[in-house]
């Protein structure tokens, strides 16, 4: 195991993210605080709480998936597909890095940028609704996974993308869409029962639910659903990015 | 001297259906600095990168100081630097952690001194805290430079160090080279400019159309560029090539139907006998019209060699186009180079 290529990959990635703190952080954290401040405090107060739960309060794991999500495919996308663009990617090819390793660096340090992020969301929900968490670990832990899940994703993504509108295609086209219909504003049984039904079939409704259990400990599918479903999601994606790099896809003339 | 780099039976089909390298062998020695010499579109980076790890090979087999570089290619590749065509950098990253970064990536522990050394040696040691961004085009070659060396790599690959670089520049390159043998460390470049070959490497290969058709020491291939050949027209055809006491006897051939007689010399040898040998046809009562000198210079074998692959099969009229080569015996024709390849 070459552990000096992991450190200097996530070490490079990181020191990126600190260049463009604003753009990594603030943006989110500026655009989830309106969020909060319509839906929480505008028109929340005129919405009659769910399960108990204020909405104000209710969105909040749902929002903070959505930052995860768009986060960490954003994230790792760029961080691969960037190298790829600019013709440095002969660097890390010609290095003794394995496929492992160079996921570990560029998703480690995706997926630690998102949890961060994540994390700051959640605090600064704290300042606009009254937060509960349940079961804290479990919240990490979903957290932990989805933002692995979701910077394998976007490394696929980056390593997929032959243009910088590609690049910004699949965030946009699926993973937002996805989001905003998965249950991130509303539980899924106020929905139609044949939309119920449909939803099943989006992923991001697992995680956001299993999310949300561990804030409110009530859910849309079962817990165990949830975090099995996350774990396949995962186990897909890393077997996608295994794949690519055994048969050297987009990466090997 | 051992061989640190060998390549077997290497061929490069791309998926668009190009093939851009057919079959190359070649042995790279330890510590040697060999130029890969080749026109645009010869397949030198094609090459270089399939030895890197960057392109995979369609068939045959390359070792890095006996490392396959498929199957033990951490091992192989662990003792490689590259340098690539392309001034690709990061452009926001600093000197120092860039270099640092390529160290780390090749698998070696810190070295803050050897980094040190190695962006001194280099002149870039007052602009470690700079931007990528902010360097000049010489300077950031030196950085991809100093990035191949932060490993400290056993090989060196320097793909078309001085292309698009002026004089200065080029000059500077080639300091830089000669200072990488000092270090122990074998360096093969690619170039299109046979000055540049010339002026660096120990031995020379010549690519062309993916074919490597020519290796040779460059002290063989320059011995061929010191000969100079005196072409003289006769009045009358000879049968057979005169014997004259003084003059050698391989320096003489007889070309055009036994109308020119062609005289080799070495340019070093002041004339090399010329008035013995003018002073000997006319005892032998052979009249000449007329004469000229010429020298062939590596450029021209260089050409010569390249229309001869070029052109696969019209090497025989090429090679009667070429009539002072004939009888030296340690001169190759362009015909006859093409058997020079291993
Ligand atoms: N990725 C690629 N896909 C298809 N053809 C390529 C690729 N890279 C290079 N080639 C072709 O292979 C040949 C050799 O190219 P290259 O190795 O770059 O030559 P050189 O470095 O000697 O100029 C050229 O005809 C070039 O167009
Ligand atoms: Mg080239």
């Amino acid at each position: 195991m070459n552990l000096y290529a992991v450190r200097a990959i996530y070490g490079f990635e990181m020191a990126r993210t600190r260049r463009t703190l604003m753009q990594s952080v603030i943006s989110p954290v500026v655009s989830t605080s309106l969020y909060f401040v319509v839906f929480g405090a505008a028109i929340g107060s005129r919405i009659p709480s769910v399960g108990g739960v204020s909405y104000g309060a209710f969105i909040v794991p749902g929002l903070i998936m959505l930052s995860l999500l768009n986060q960490s495919v954003s994230n790792a996308s760029f961080g691969i597909y960037f190298p790829r663009f600019s013709g440095t990617i002969y660097e890390l090819l010609s290095a003794p890095v394995s496929p492992v390793e160079t996921v570990l660096g560029y998703v480690g340090a995706s997926a630690t940028k998102s949890i961060v992020l994540g994390l700051i969301i959640l605090a600064t929900a704290a300042l606009f609704v009254p937060l509960q968490i349940l079961h804290p670990l479990w919240m990490l832990l979903f957290l932990v996974l989805t933002s692995v899940t979701f910077s394998l994703v976007g490394f696929i993504i980056g390593l997929w993308a032959n243009g910088f509108d590609q690049l910004q295609l699949v965030p946009l086209l699926v993973i937002t869409p996805l989001t905003f219909l998965g249950g991130s504003f509303y539980a899924i049984d106020m929905l139609p029962p044949v939309w119920q039904k449909v939803a099943l079939f989006n992923p991001v409704v697992y995680l956001v639910s299993g999310f949300r259990w561990s804030f409110y400990g009530q859910a849309d599918v079962a817990l165990g659903t949830s975090l099995g479903m996350t774990l396949l999601f995962l186990l897909a994606a890393l077997a996608l990015v295994v794949w690519i790099f055994r048969t050297g896809w987009r990466l090997k003339a | 001297m051992t061989d640190i780099l060998t390549i077997e039976g290497v061929s490069k089909t791309y998926a668009s259906g190009l093939t851009a390298l057919h079959h190359v062998d070649l042995s790279i020695r330890r510590g040697e600095i060999f130029a890969l010499l080749g026109p645009n579109g010869a397949g030198k980076t094609t090459l270089i990168s399939l030895i890197c790890g960057i392109v995979s090979p369609s068939s045959g087999s390359v070792r890095v100081d006996g490392h396959d570089i498929q199957r033990d290619w951490r091992a192989a590749r662990a003792l490689i630097g590259l340098v690539p065509q392309e001034l690709t950098t990061d452009a926001f990253e600093t000197v120092l952690a860039t270099v640092t970064f390529s160290r780390g990536l090749f698998g070696k522990p810190p070295n803050p001194a050897y980094i040190e050394q190695v962006l001194r040696s280099l002149s870039l040691w007052e602009k470690r805290d700079s931007k990528i961004i902010a360097l000049s085009g010489g300077m950031k070659r030196r950085l991809l430079v100093a990035k191949a060396l932060s490993h400290e790599p056993q090989v060196l690959f320097l793909d078309e160090p001085t292309a698009g670089v002026d004089v200065t520049l080029r000059r500077e390159m080639w300091d830089l080279v000669r200072s990488l043998r000092d270090r122990q460390v074998t360096v093969i470049l690619t170039t299109h400019y046979i000055e540049e070959a010339q002026e660096m490497a120990d031995r020379i290969g010549i690519i062309n159309q993916g074919r490597l058709i020519l290796v040779e020491d460059k002290q063989v291939l320059m011995h061929k560029l010191g000969r100079k050949q005196l072409t003289m027209e006769l009045q009358q055809p000879l049968a057979a090539v005169p014997v004259l006491p003084c003059v050698a006897p391989g320096s003489l051939a007889l070309t055009k139907d036994g109308l020119e007689l062609v005289f080799t010399y070495e340019r070093e040898a002041e004339g090399g006998g010329m008035a013995e040998l003018l002073a000997g046809l006319g005892a032998a009562s052979i009249a000449i019209r007329d004469l000229r000198t010429t020298q062939r210079s590596l450029e021209d074998i260089f050409v010569g060699l390249i229309e001869g692959s070029t052109a696969q099969d019209s090497n025989a009229p090429d090679a009667a186009k070429a009539p002072d080569l004939s009888g030296a015996s340690s001169v190759s024709s362009a015909a006859d180079a093409s058997g020079v390849v291993p």
